[in-house]
C-alpha cells in the first residue's frame, strides 16, 4: 500500500477530496502542513488545487518557498513521484520541477466546467493505469491555466513524449471542447525528463466517485497504487 | 542607507496579453479611439537598506529574478530612488 502525502498550504481547497480519492484506491494518505519539513516518508507526493497564499503576486510563486517544498525538491529528484493538480501544477512550474509556466487564461474568466482530454503519456506513475489515446471528461476550475513555454521547450515536451494530457480541439459536437484556456498546443499536463514529476490542470480527484457524476479521473489513484507496485512503469522509457 | 526600489514587471512583448486586450477594448468602447497596444503589468516598491545605488540596484535584480518576476513570462524594469 502506497503512502501518498497531500500537501497543503494557507488557501488549498482540494485536499481533502484529493485524500479521499487516494484513499478510495488503497492508498494510505495522510495531510502534510507546508510549514513541515519532513514528508514523513512518503512514495508519493501530491500537491493539491486550491489558491496557495492567496494567489499574490503570481499563482504558486510563494509557494515555492514554504518550507515543505525543499522536502518535495528532495524527493522528486530523487525519483520520487509528484503530482501537482491545478495550483500544483503552477507551483511546480515556478518552482521550477516543470518547465513554462501557467498564465491568465486567453479568455480572461474564470473556466469552471467537464474539458475533454486524452491521455498521451501512459509512462508515469499516475497514467500507467490508462490505455495510450484515452479519452477522458475531466472538471477543470481556474482562472490561469494557459501554459506558456518558449518555442523550443514545447518543441522538446513533445519530441520527447513528455505532453501527459492534452486538450482535445473541437472535432465532433461535444460541448466540453476545445482548449479552454488557449493553452499553447492545447497542453492540460506536462511530465518532467524523468517523468516521476507530473502537473496537470484538470482535477481527476473530482472525477473519481461515481457520485460527483464522472469517474475517468479515478485512474490517476488507482495508478499510484500500480505504479508503486510495479516501479518498471514508474518512469518515461529512454528512446 | 535605505534606497527606495520602483520594479515594473510586463508580460514579455509578444505573448498574448488578454488583460491589456481587454482594458484596450474597454478604452475603446469609452471613446478613446487614439489607445492602443495596451498592456498590463505589475508594479512593486520597496525599500533596500544597501551601502551604495549600486548594491542596491544588484540586490533588487536578484529579488526580480528569484521571485519578482517570472523569467519565463516577463520583462522588468527597475528604478532605484536615492534617498
Amino acid at each position: 500500500m502506497p503512502s501518498v502525502a497531500v500537501v497543503r498550504f494557507p488557501g488549498s481547497n482540494c485536499d481533502w477530496d484529493t485524500l479521499r480519492a487516494a484513499e478510495a484506491e488503497g492508498a494510505d494518505a495522510y495531510f502534510v502542513w507546508h510549514r513541515d519539513s519532513d514528508l514523513r516518508g512518503a512514495d508519493i507526493v501530491v500537491l493539491p488545487g486550491g489558491f496557495s497564499y492567496g494567489d499574490y503576486l503570481r499563482s504558486g510563486a510563494i509557494a515555492r518557498f514554504s518550507p515543505v517544498m525543499q522536502a518535495v525538491q528532495r524527493h522528486a529528484a530523487a525519483g520520487g513521484p509528484v503530482l501537482g493538480i491545478c495550483n500544483g501544477f503552477q507551483i511546480l512550474c515556478e518552482a521550477h520541477l516543470l518547465p513554462g509556466a501557467l498564465l491568465r487564461n486567453a479568455g480572461l474568466t474564470f473556466v469552471s466546467k467537464p474539458v475533454d482530454v486524452t491521455v498521451e503519456q501512459t509512462e508515469t506513475p499516475f497514467t500507467c493505469d490508462y490505455e495510450a489515446g484515452a479519452r477522458l471528461r475531466l472538471p477543470v476550475a481556474h482562472g490561469e491555466g494557459r501554459y506558456v513555454a518558449p518555442a523550443d521547450t514545447l518543441r522538446v515536451l513533445e519530441a520527447e513524449g513528455r505532453v501527459v494530457l492534452r486538450y482535445v480541439a473541437a472535432t465532433e459536437g461535444s460541448p466540453f471542447q476545445p482548449n479552454p484556456n488557449g493553452s499553447a498546443n492545447h497542453i492540460a499536463g506536462i511530465c518532467n525528463a524523468a517523468g516521476n514529476v507530473v502537473g496537470i490542470m484538470p482535477h481527476p480527484e473530482r472525477a473519481a466517485d461515481r457520485l460527483l457524476g464522472l469517474t475517468g479521473g479515478s485512474g490517476f489513484f488507482t495508478s499510484m497504487v500500480t505504479s508503486q507496485q510495479d516501479s518498471s512503469k514508474s518512469r518515461v522509457s529512454s528512446q | 542607507m535605505t534606497f527606495r526600489v520602483h520594479v515594473r514587471v510586463m508580460p514579455r512583448v509578444g505573448l498574448l496579453d488578454p488583460q491589456g486586450q481587454a482594458v484596450e477594448h474597454a478604452l475603446t468602447a469609452l471613446g478613446f479611439d487614439e489607445a492602443g497596444a495596451v498592456r498590463v503589468g505589475r508594479a512593486i516598491e520597496l525599500d533596500v537598506a544597501a551601502s551604495s545605488r549600486d548594491e542596491a540596484e544588484a540586490r533588487a535584480r536578484l529579488m526580480c529574478d528569484k521571485l519578482l518576476a517570472n523569467p519565463v513570462t516577463e520583462d522588468y524594469l527597475l528604478d532605484v530612488e536615492d534617498d
